[in-house]
């Protein structure tokens, strides 16, 4: 009897499919209110004065929020290292400061969302307006190093004598690539309805971690974690926008307080540009040194990123390039520099996005130059053990990934001359790159009670936001408890169950699930040694988890991409996509197979058309809706496939997966750029790939009049 | 030149009658969420560029965020919690049922209006529409049966997904438009 | 968006009438551009006079003329037997643009008098001589890479956005419009004002007048006719440029008559005049085109950002001429 490993169909598809799951707005309260923000129209500056009479007479409102009537929150909070970098963004209108364009400097109350945005529109604020200063530039000078990333390690890492290395390495490839910033844009905005009641908060918010946002709550306003409720039932989408809570959610909390009745938020896509976080743009600088049988000795990679006024945020860019490959020496530095612009965080496989992208660019430019195929020479760099810690890897099938697609994908037959496949007026070619994402497993706690109709609860304060999480951990939970999972009833998305981990950094199943196993199995042996019909259990894997060796924890892929490039037009098309990955146990393949090809659908969307550009003069960003900001439709996606790599790891958590929510964008977008290099005899470097950038470039493969010959 | 800034609106929502007064500025996909409680049809992006709010309004696909309450009086609208019903029998849709089969769906935001959207599409192949994709606008297509996967999309593209289900919504809808229970 | 008043016209005479002697009220028809608009408080009507009820939702092809009534959907016309058979270009230009949804409920009319989608125009935040005359107008200096070359002027640099209009204007498609005062006819590309230092201004219609319908001839014999975009998506996304060609060869294989026009590079859809004076008599060859067209192409105005349009629409076209003028099993038009 197991479940685990088939492909159950998710457990929340009819609920789906029918519209009856319901999301963080659509919750109903009595005498609800609708708040509807005022933002800041200078990127840098103080509130001086707010002319509200306008608005206040405006039919239906009920009051104006502002920086000297909204609640004072408390200011010294920690939210651990992990989510403290989004403290900064949730003092909303606890000062009359201005960091950014679109900041929150007021917002209006109303009996409905109608009227609560029209008072908003009539609402003056007078703004003193100071110099900004918005533009990323690379090579900035006053790029600083930030002393911890988002991923926890250190901004600057050596390892041996890079510089050395380089300067004695036969073959030196030195390339610079840049990223631009990236938007979430989950398909549900953020949302909040937040109701007080009898001292009691309750939130009904889009959030990827109920426990997270009821902490962090309950710090904000000195209250007991206990008496913050997070429902989170359904959440669509979250791609790092809703991990940590958000500046709309605070402001439903202090609407709410102020005029002592629920209050509901619902964010538009212009809002979220400015507070939903974004991918930071990087400038990279990679250096490889090889011998000329492409063994590496050195491998460099510099990323400098943008950060805010409010936020440190960095991310991990240059990480990957640490331990991906057996180089003796190595040099990894982010960087950042202090703009006035909202504040970027979390988005889909942060750092490892955009550095893989790099990384993974220069390896096949490495290749290129040695005529030698991209595969053999990764292969050629396998490393045994951890090449950053000299650790051993819990498993690594990186070469497998690649064996096995190159087999898949045709790859065998590729011939390696770039620029010399045309198809009519179509220039073709085929790109590899590997993917990597580390794994991470958190402490969580879970409980199991064994109902006296001979069913089971499983409750977790985890959260679906898409990732099938409710129909993995019930079929975890089913093998744990050693019943069918139709006997299994699994709870999640509220804070009120048992304490878990955010949904971010692909940790949910592992961490989680460790968590469902222990509780399913001690009930079980409960149950064995007599225990009633009746009995809960409640367990925590703190004491398991940090008894976990000390090795290196990484799964694997390899993403191939066929493309073709117009010749007169410069526009590029995804014909085929193929992602191998090594990731350890597949708890559902059907889930498991939507979220990877998912996240390679998104690594397409950012080598292509996912780009948001800081307006210089205004400070904001100038994609501001979804005509504007890009992202794949159904007619950009063709063929695309994923095979998951059987693979055993007994170094992992009792679940056995390491993780796959962020994989599949890792590497993806190198694929498809290392493909067009294939097809146009070009290199493009900057992301996304614009067709007024292939066509500048004008490789000789592209003129007009051979494509009409 | 009338002057007032509410309206009585009727509609006919999935075969009920509805008789509501609207403030004029309430787009049927807000009178739908906050009005109806018919909160299966979702906020996007309120602009018309994800289509999530699709619903079928008087037997055709259309984005319920840009429809003014008041401009749909008399209108007849299906959402996806009509979905069903436009099936003899008990159960669901055979295309809620492909989306479900097909694992056509991960956070399920965009789901309901992608099967209302689905719903149109097939519709309009059945009538001859031609696409931006097929090959000879002047012949068109014969019938949704013969759409296969490029022109599928195509005709889909006005409904975003940001999970990338892309995949198993392309298929459930081919397994529904080749097939007979439609 | 500020309260407003509505009515649905039971007539047309009662829609003119209602809107004519009322400032600061619009006509609704679909809604799809107008809705958007008001969300953004870019469009802020005191009332609105619902005209889709009325009866000009008619598309008749007679004695040589096609007529489309201004609240035919787009959907519609798309669909239509004959335009797809006899105006092919027609077709493909609707079916490129926005998506299957919203081509379902926008209507003739509004297509055609859709606000540029100019990021500056569409934030009430930000100056734009277009929505607020005078304020100024941010997109010289910074974002307008999807903005005009041609026809643009210091004040504004703003695109017509629609793909139907170029395709109409290649039809030499005519509009009639309907006031108290009575009806008039206007060329399509005399519609379109030049944006000059009236850039608020972009077309010859009144306030109250409404456009009743479109109308064009039918296409010489032998003609053949395309649409081609160019987009930063594959689907459901404004154009970058798009062309709209008719070419009519003569029995020697010299081209008799030649009609282009443009999207995205202007604030109206651009018809190369000069070019198709130009190609009329002679024989068609990629180079002919390319020539042709960048000497049409002199005059354009590009920014930084948007120069790389130039060429765009000089390759694009030449693409589409010589496929159109060169009719090979081997190089069909690929969309």
């Amino acid at each position: 009897m197991t479940s685990v490993g088939t492909p159950l169909e998710r457990q929340d598809a009819r609920a789906k499919v029918t519209g009856t799951a319901t999301y963080a707005y659509e919750h109903r309260v009595e005498g609800v209110l609708y708040a509807w923000p005022v933002t800041s129209t200078v990127a840098k500056g103080r509130v001086v004065d707010i002319d509200m009479d306008s608005a206040m007479a405006t039919p239906g409102v009920v009051a104006v929020l502002h920086a000297d009537n909204a609640a004072r929150l408390e200011t010294n909070i920690d939210l651990g290292p992990v989510q403290q970098a989004s403290v900064p963004e949730l003092f909303v209108l606890q000062s009359k400061k201005i960091a950014y364009r679109g900041q929150i400097v007021a917002a209006v109350i109303a009996s409905s969302a109608e009227a609560a945005r029209e008072g908003a529109e009539k609402l003056v604020v007078h703004c003193e307006e100071q110099a900004h200063d918005v533009v990323f530039r690379a090579r900035d000078p006053r790029a600083y190093v930030p002393s911890v990333l988002g991923d926890l390690g250190p901004g600057n890492v050596n390892r041996g004598d890079a510089d050395a290395a380089l300067e004695a390495a036969e073959v030196v490839v030195d390339v610079a690539y840049s990223t631009p910033a990236q938007l979430p844009h989950p398909m549900e905005p953020h949302s909040t309805l937040a109701s007080w009641t009898e001292g009691r908060l309750t939130l009904y918010s889009s959030e990827q971690g109920p426990s997270n946002t009821s902490q962090a709550f309950a710090a904000l306003l000195a209250m007991d974690a206990d008496d913050v409720e997070v429902v989170c039932d359904y959440v669509g989408g979250g791609f790092g926008a809703k991990a940590a809570p958000r500046p709309p959610a605070v402001l439903a909390v202090l609407a709410a307080k102020l005029v002592g009745r629920p209050v509901k938020v619902a964010w538009n896509r212009r809002l979220m540009t400015a507070h939903a976080t974004y991918r930071s743009p990087t400038a990279q600088r990679i250096r490889l040194g090889a011998d000329g049988q492409g063994k590496l000795s050195a491998i460099v990679h510099e990323a400098q990123h943008m950060t805010s006024a409010l936020s440190d945020y960095v991310d991990q860019t240059a990480s990957s390039a640490r331990m991906m490959y057996a180089a003796e020496h190595a040099r990894t530095t982010a960087t950042a520099v202090r703009l006035d612009v909202p504040s970027a965080g979390w988005m889909r496989g942060p750092g490892e996005t955009p550095g893989m992208f790099g990384l993974e660019c220069a390896m096949d430019e490495l290749a290129h130059r040695l005529d030698l195929d991209p595969i053999e020479l990764r292969i050629r760099n396998e490393p045994e053990v951890d090449p950053s810690d000299g650790k051993p890897f819990s498993s690594r099938n990186l070469v497998a990934c690649l064996q096995t697609g190159a087999e898949q994908f045709g790859w065998v037959s590729r011939d390696r001359r770039p620029g010399t496949r045309r198809h009519g007026r179509w220039l073709v070619g085929t790109g590899v790159a590997a993917s990597r994402y580390p794994v991470f497993t958190v402490p969580s706690r879970a409980s199991a009670t064994a109902e006296t109709d001979g069913t089971f609860t499983v409750a977790i304060g985890a959260v679906d936001i898409g990732t099938g999480s409710r129909t993995v951990l019930a079929q975890i939970a089913a093998d744990a408890l050693e019943v069918p999972v139709a006997r299994v009833r699994l709870d999640l998305g509220r804070a009120s169950y048992s304490a878990a981990a955010f949904a971010g950094a692909s940790l949910g199943t592992a961490s989680w699930g460790w968590a469902v196993d222990k509780a399913g199995r001690v009930l079980r042996d409960r149950l064995r040694d007599g225990a009633p019909l009746g009995t809960t259990v409640d367990v925590d894997t703190t004491e398991e988890v940090s008894a976990m060796r000390d090795v290196s924890r990484n799964a694997y892929g390899a993403q191939f991409a066929e493309v073709k490039v117009d010749a007169v037009t410069g526009q590029i098309r995804v014909e085929r996509m193929l992602g191998v990955f090594a990731a350890g146990r597949i708890i559902n393949p059907r889930t498991a197979r939507s979220q990877l090809i998912g996240g390679m659908i998104m690594g397409i969307g950012g080598t292509l058309m996912e780009a948001a550009d800081i307006d210089e003069t205004f400070g904001d960003f100038v994609q501001s809706d979804l005509a504007g900001y890009h992202f794949p439709t159904h007619a950009d996606i063709g063929d695309i496939d994923v095979v998951m790599l059987p693979e055993t790891d007994d170094e992992l958590s009792p679940v056995g997966g390491k993780g796959i929510g962020e994989i599949g964008v890792v590497g993806a977008a190198a694929a498809v750029a290392n493909a067009v290099h294939h097809a146009t005899g070009r290199r493009f470097r900057d992301l996304p790939l614009r067709l007024e950038d292939l066509r500048n470039a004008s490789p000789a493969s592209m003129s007009l009049h051979q494509s009409l010959r | 030149m009338k002057t007032d800034h509410t309206s009585e609106v009727t509609l006919r929502i999935n075969g009920t009658e509805e008789k509501v007064l609207v403030d004029h500025r309430v787009t049927l996909l807000d009178l739908l969420r906050d009005r109806l409680g018919l909160t299966g049809t979702k906020k996007g992006c309120d602009h018309g560029q994800c289509g999530a709010c699709t619903v079928l309004l008087n037997g055709r696909r259309a984005n319920s965020c840009l429809k003014l309450a008041v401009a749909a009086e008399g209108a007849t609208v299906v959402t996806i919690e009509g979905v069903a019903d436009l099936t003899e029998g008990d159960g669901l849709h055979p295309l809620q049922e492909a989306f479900v089969a097909n694992d056509a769906m991960q956070c399920g935001y965009c789901t309901p209006g992608q099967i209302c959207s689905a719903l149109g599409a097939l519709a309009e192949a059945d009538a001859g529409w031609p696409s931006h994709v097929t090959p000879d606008v002047t012949a068109g297509v014969k019938s949704a049966s013969e759409l296969g996967a490029e022109e599928i999309r195509e005709r889909m593209s006005g409904n975003l997904c940001r999970c990338g289900a892309y995949h198993g919504i392309v298929a459930a809808i081919t397994q529904v438009a080749s097939g007979s229970n439609r | 968006m500020k309260p407003f008043a509505y009515q649905r016209a039971d007539s047309i005479d009662d829609a003119i009438s209602a809107i004519a002697n009322h400032p600061g009220t619009a006509y609704l028809a679909g809604g799809t551009n107008l809705v958007d608009l008001m969300k953004l408080g870019v469009s802020r009507p005191r009332a609105l006079v619902d005209i889709s009820h009325l009866p000009l939702d008619h598309l008749t092809h007679r004695d040589g003329h096609t007529v489309i009534g201004a609240l035919a959907t787009n959907a519609t016309v798309a669909a239509d037997p004959v335009i797809r058979t006899d105006f092919p270009v027609l077709s493909e230009s609707i079916l490129a643009g926005a998506s299957g949804q919203l081509r379902n409920s926008a209507s003739t009319a509004g297509n055609l008098l859709q606000k540029t989608r100019c990021t500056y125009f569409q934030d009430v935040s930000k100056p734009c001589n277009k929505r607020a005359p005078g304020s100024g107008c941010p997109a010289r200096t910074g974002a307008h890479r999807d903005l005009g070359i041609l026809g643009v002027s210091t004040s504004c640099i703003a695109t017509q956005p629609s793909d139907m209009a170029v395709a109409l204007s290649v039809l030499d498609a005519t509009v009639s419009l309907r006031s108290a005062a009575g009806e008039r006819t206007v060329k399509l590309q005399d519609f379109y004002v030049a944006p000059g230092t009236t850039p608020h201004r972009e077309t010859v219609l009144e306030h109250g007048e409404l456009l009743t319908q479109v109308a064009f001839p039918a296409l010489p014999a032998g003609a053949t006719s395309r649409y081609r975009k160019v987009r930063d998506r594959w689907s459901y996304a404004f154009a970058v440029i798009s062309v709209a060609a008719v070419v009519v060869l003569d029995a020697h294989g010299r081209i008799e008559q030649v009609r282009i026009a443009w999207g995205g590079v202007a604030p109206r859809p651009w018809r190369a005049y000069l070019a198709e004076a130009e190609l009329r008599g002679r024989r068609p060859s990629p180079e002919l085109f390319e020539r042709t067209l960048r000497a049409e192409l002199r005059h354009a105005t590009p920014l930084p950002q948007n120069e790389f349009k130039v060429d765009l629409v000089k390759d694009v076209t030449t693409a589409l001429l010589t496929d159109l003028a060169h009719p090979a099993e081997d190089r069909k038009v690929t969309r």
